[in-house]
């Protein structure tokens, strides 16, 4: 039996499958302004935009063991950015969605550095005080409307492109093209350098420190990362929204408390994950919406449920039982295939 | 005189702070467990002693009799039937299921009794109120803030004085040794659990009796606790109450500088406080 017989893999089959499927799925996506109607085009939009935010609770949870309940401080601050950039700024749209990307990162240093003192569950509370804040900050600039906000003026709007049409398209694209680069770099991340010191600290923090992994900056470095994201997404949001207001840009519930439930019941510390409990919930919120405060109720008892009996989620079971990899992370040791045997 | 006011005041409302926190301290003292559904029970409690209140005629004060024991039962089944499942060396567990908790208990109640903002009639208590150099004091402000010091003091005693204090105590130190020891750490954690709540009782009836409420704002309650506990310094008691009361007296300062800025103020001074102190003002000591 010699060596050779083996060999290191990180494909398999059946992500080669995925890959070519997803990138068919891809492509009709994209076509989708030309075959879709106006309201399944905002819906899918939506849907885009919220998996982009569970990748990236997803990446500062599962993988970096930053459980945060606030991450509506950087929705928020990103929606407000775009409205002040466009408004006082007279920036185009879609720039001021980049540069609100780039302050969201700014922001999120001296944030880290304070927060970052609180270790666990009392970490998680605040970062909820951190939304807080910037919440009540918001709501004192009466110049975006104060505590009740502000829609984002037609001089602007009609900036975006010509016809309403066109308007929805661009805004469809851009929610699409956002959460490709969010999935994306979340799985090139997690296949580089500093994505296998991260999953070494999720494993296991003391064992990746004595390795000589600086923990403190690469959990810092996802934070950031993170809020960066967080902050382009928020403005994408409201750029579908074309209205503002305190308590919509940062609703614990909206931003995070889904969020954590599409994680939770799609499979937290995975790529697939995400995108598994994004389609639930938007199943389940299209055919359980009428219920109202029902269907919430039934929402968190799903999420209790799961991270009881099956903390790794819905994925989780999917490959525990058929060793599935869509997004292929690690390395597989494989016999090749002798054609004569 | 204002601003003297406005201090007295703000520590007045500290104590209701220090009520919402006291449950919060006692049960991550006990089992590093961080509730999130914190806030919504003590909203859950509110609601309890409206109801009972309202249906029995009595005087909200009377309701504790009742809510008291019904929240105290509540927690202890919770923490029995669902949170002990939850506690291990994952954070994630307790804090994702305390979170589905509180959309369930925000959601329960507000279809059980809509989004309108309720409030309990306590008569003349309200707005009864008594001179003091100079100073007018509502007499329900500084009622609260006597409770608040009575249940601090009650929990500190039975923490290092009775025999339930000490299975606590063991239990956080050590669970296996105190497990070894003859104690059950599924009924001491339900135990803490009920007397975290029987607090939370409190601190819900203090509150409704105060201000309006409605299902949407026991986050907001979660985090003046939350504060009030890190600025004291994890695991201190008393610090807890002087972290509320810094809590209440920033709110109230802030409020007299622009009304605007009362909440702002509070978050702005925790975050001070912890970027200064990250441990808090008094921490315990640990060996």
């Amino acid at each position: 039996m010699s060596r050779s017989r083996y060999h290191v893999t990180r494909t398999s089959r059946t992500a080669q499958v995925a890959a070519f499927l997803g990138a068919i799925a891809l492509l009709i996506l994209i076509a989708a302004p030309w075959w879709a109607g106006r309201a399944e085009l905002r819906l899918i939009g939506e849907l885009c935009l919220y998996l982009a935010l569970a990748s990236l609770w997803n990446l500062m949870a599962g993988y970096a063991g930053l459980v945060s309940v606030g991450q509506q401080a950087y929705v928020g601050f990103g929606g407000y950015l775009l409205f002040a950039l466009t408004i006082f700024g007279g920036l185009n749209p879609v720039l001021a969605i980049a540069i609100a990307g780039g302050l969201g990162a700014l922001v999120s240093v001296p944030v880290a550095a304070l927060i970052f003192r609180l270790r666990g569950a009392y970490f998680a509370i605040g970062t909820w005080v951190i939304a807080e804040v910037f919440r009540l900050s918001f709501a004192q600039v009466s110049a975006l409307g104060g505590g009740s906000g502000t829609s984002l003026p037609t001089g602007i709007v009609r900036s975006l492109a010509d016809g309403r049409a066109a308007r929805e398209a661009l805004a469809y694209w851009l929610a699409l093209g956002v959460t490709v680069l969010v999935v994306a770099s979340v799985y090139l991340f997690l296949r580089s350098r500093k994505g296998l010191a991260l999953t070494a600290i999720r494993d296991n923090e003391l064992a990746a420190a004595s390795l000589g992994i600086d923990i403190w900056k690469t959990k810092f470095l996802v934070y950031v990362v993170t809020s960066a994201l967080t902050a382009m997404v928020g403005g994408l949001i409201f750029l579908q929204k074309l209205r503002i207001s305190p308590d919509a840009a940062f609703s614990v519930n909206d931003w995070t408390a889904f969020v954590i439930f599409i994680v939770v019941i799609g499979g937290i510390g995975t790529i697939e994950g995400p995108i598994i409990g994004t389609l639930v919930f938007f199943a389940l919120r299209e055919t359980l919406a009428d219920l109202g405060t029902i269907y919430l109720m039934v929402l968190g008892l799903v999420a209790i449920v799961v991270m009881l009996k099956a903390p790794r989620g819905i994925w989780g079971l999917i490959r525990s039982r058929f060793d599935l990899e869509l997004f292929p992370l690690g390395y597989r040791v494989q016999q090749k295939q002798d054609k004569g045997a | 005189m204002d601003w003297v006011n406005a201090i007295v005041q703000g520590t007045l409302l500290g104590g209701l702070y220090a009520l919402f926190a006291a449950g919060l301290s006692l049960i991550f003292g006990v089992m590093r467990l961080v509730n999130i559904a914190h806030g919504d029970l003590i909203v859950l409690a509110a609601y309890l002693g409206l109801t009972t209140s309202v249906a029995l005629g009595l005087h909200p004060l009377a309701a504790l009799l009742v809510v008291i024991p019904a929240m105290a039962g509540i927690g202890y089944v919770l923490q029995r039937g669902v949170l002990n499942q939850t506690l291990g060396d994952d954070i994630l567990p307790p804090l994702l299921v305390t979170f589905g908790l509180s959309v369930i208990i925000q959601n329960a109640l507000l279809e059980g009794y809509t989004a309108d903002p309720q409030k309990m009639d306590a008569g003349a208590l309200e707005t009864a109120s008594f001179g003091f150099g100079g100073l007018t004091l509502g007499v329900l402000p500084v009622l609260t803030f006597a409770v608040a010091v009575a249940v601090i003091a009650g929990l500190q005693w039975m923490f290092y004085r009775t025999p339930l204090g000490r299975a606590f105590r063991a239990t956080s130190d050590n669970q296996d040794i105190a497990q070894l020891m003859g104690l059950n750490k599924a009924h001491v954690f339900g135990l803490a659990m009920a007397l975290s709540l029987a607090v939370v009782a409190v601190a819900g009836i203090f509150l409704g009796i105060r201000t309006s409420f409605d299902p949407s704002i026991g986050g907001g309650r979660l985090i003046f606790g939350f504060e009030a506990v890190i600025i004291g310094g994890l695991g201190n008691l008393w610090g807890t109450l002087v972290g509320g009361v810094i809590l209440g007296v920033a709110q109230t300062v802030g409020a007299k500088i622009d009304p605007g800025w009362q909440l702002l103020a509070g978050h702005l001074v925790f975050l001070l406080i912890l970027a200064v102190r990250p441990n808090g003002l008094f921490p315990r000591v640990d060996a």
